[in-house]
């Protein structure tokens, strides 16, 4: 997906009231942007506390300001110059965290961004989390307000068709219910699901932004004394199933069944790749596969 | 400004900021007072619209909001409502709402980086603008501080001036005591900065000061200053947090007006 960004920020965002600022990453990635943006991109060093108050004194002028890094760098490490410089300012800048859930695998437990989406949420700060390369060019076309961008990696399977962009979109159909993936993992379900038959699976649902927006009455109609799965690659407190599960009871929506897979930590005390956290989850192919069985017995 | 116009206006300032922590009840006097001839002197004698100030020593609202007085961007009924319910002046600034004011500041050392930001942006437009910044002392041991000074040494933002408000005394102790740090001088010259040093409550040696920048770095004045500077409380940590006492606030207006009139 970081290609897909700098391509992106490239074409639609070259303007000169834009600056980048990187925290000394992006590396065989935003090299294209360095070059595009000349003196408006900058590599802040090794500061992310300063790379985000230097991001506030250019938004503060007028101009729409990205500031990237491995997710954690850039929104736990600086997180009272957001609160404070961008937040209570409502300043327009985007903060790029490349990385999102366990995607970082083995570099380890502090390169990984579990609970990155309810911070940023409780901060007031728009959050994005594209599922699919196609959803960035989407996104970046309203920058007008702080903004978190959750990076990962586009797991569509192989030669289907994306359905227009949306931040609550069906991209399988199901009459089992339905299920609600986070970002990347709806590419997984959709893996996942694709072989199973219809009348045997939910359908399965991409989301991409899911505090203060509307969830759709289709995907509602869609569960209304059915089943619920819910999978996000982040902890539940605060999370996407949790948005749902308040959602609903507002609404007085009755399930028959919810199901909630999330992100567990390091439930074992041990690390490793994305695939392996994601397997002690419950949120790879196995895991959603066996989810969706486990509800049908 | 004539010199006798301006120390006149000083002093009715000096007094406004003492009614008004008086009538909010409100502490954090001591740094007000170590700094409020630098910011009267920044804003009425060196400053033009154009150039940016941040507060990034947000305890000293007081002083900044009846500097802001003094130049007619609040009036006394703003100040009246000074940190009390309903009120746009808290006790730390908020960025919004107040003439001037960019950001809410009050978290130390936000203010180096937000200022490096306009100062980058000021660059890049060629506005001709200046940034000024004020510090306090204690601020230093926040690492965003050093940061921020790193980064504007490298991008060589000479249209950033960073004043600091070296008083000795912090929260809890002196600096020396706390954290063996009593004067930043050679620390923050050993950054490549161009580092100036004067007294903190003489106007005139300010001014100089302030108008002496480098053409290729960003410039730090240190001010030498006595907290709670003429008040009971002078050079003494009870001047960081403690109001004053009716007795306490009468006889320092009684002071300064025999002083007025000698």
């Amino acid at each position: 997906m970081r290609n897909a960004f700098a391509t992106t920020v490239v074409s639609q965002c070259n303007k000169d009231d834009y600056f980048f600022l990187t925290g000394d990453l992006g590396f065989m990635a935003l090299e294209e942007i360095e070059v595009a943006f000349g003196d408006r991109f900058v590599n802040a060093g090794v500061a992310e506390q300063n790379m985000i108050g230097v991001a506030a004194g250019l938004a503060r002028e007028g101009f729409t300001v990205f500031a990237y890094s491995i997710a954690p760098f850039c929104y736990a490490r600086p997180f009272e110059q957001i609160r404070n410089d961008i937040c209570l300012g409502e300043l327009s800048v985007c903060l790029v965290g490349n990385g999102g859930g366990y995607a970082y695998g083995h570099m380890g437990p502090t390169h990984h961004a579990l609970e990155d989406c309810a911070v940023m949420n409780a901060l007031g700060v728009r959050v994005l989390v594209p599922a699919f390369d196609e959803d960035i060019p989407a996104m970046l076309g309203d920058l007008t307000s702080p903004t978190y961008l959750r990076l990962g990696y586009d797991e569509r399977p192989k030669n289907t068709e994306m359905p227009e962009y949306a931040s609550w979109r069906q991209v399988l159909s199901g009459e089992l219910g339905a299920l609600v993936a986070l970002g990347p993992l709806a590419g997984v379900a959709w893996q996942a699901l694709m072989n199973v038959p219809v009348c045997e699976r939910p359908s399965v649902w991409a989301v991409t932004e899911f505090y203060g927006n509307e969830i759709p009455e289709e995907f509602w109609a869609q569960v209304e004394g059915k089943k619920l799965f819910v999978i996000e690659e982040h902890v539940a407190s605060g999370g996407l199933g949790m948005h749902v599960a308040l959602a609903m009871a507002g609404l007085g929506i009755h399930l028959s069944n919810f199901s909630h897979h999330h992100a567990l930590g390091y439930p074992t005390g041990r690390f490793g790749s994305q695939a392996f956290h994601r397997a002690q989850c419950g949120l790879d192919v196995d895991g959603i596969i066996a989810m969706i069985l486990g509800n049908n017995k | 400004m004539m010199k006798n116009t301006f120390n006149k206006q000083l002093e009715s300032v000096k007094l406004r900021l003492l009614k008004m922590h008086y009538n909010s009840n409100c502490g954090h006097l001591g740094g007000n007072f170590s700094c409020i001839d630098a910011l009267m002197t920044l804003h009425h004698l060196v400053m033009r619209p154009a150039d940016r100030f941040i507060l990034s020593k947000g305890h000293s609202a007081g002083a900044l909001y009846v500097t802001l007085w003094s130049l007619g961007k609040l009036n006394d009924l703003d100040l009246d409502t000074f940190s009390k319910d309903n009120t746009f002046l808290p006790g730390h600034p908020c960025g919004t709402g107040i003439p001037g004011l960019l950001f809410s500041t009050g978290s130390l050392g936000h203010g180096p980086s937000l200022a490096a930001g306009l100062a980058l942006a000021a660059k890049y437009q060629k506005s001709g603008r200046q940034i000024y910044c004020l510090c306090s002392d204690g601020e230093w041991q926040e690492g965003s501080c050093w940061e921020a000074l790193a980064f504007s040494v490298h991008h060589k933002l000479n249209n950033l001036t960073i004043i600091i408000d070296q008083n000795g005394l912090q929260g809890f102790g002196s600096t020396e005591e706390v954290i063996s740090c009593g004067d930043l001088t050679p620390r923050i010259s050993s950054f490549g900065v161009h580092v100036q040093c004067v007294y903190g409550h003489n106007s005139s040696g300010i001014k100089k000061l302030l108008e002496n920048k480098s053409s290729e770095k960003p410039n730090i004045l240190i001010l030498d200053t006595v907290k709670g500077k003429g008040l009971h409380f002078e050079g003494k940590m009870e001047s960081h947090y403690l109001p004053l006492s009716e007795e306490q606030y009468h006889t320092v207006i009684s002071k300064i007006n025999e002083d007025r009139e000698l």
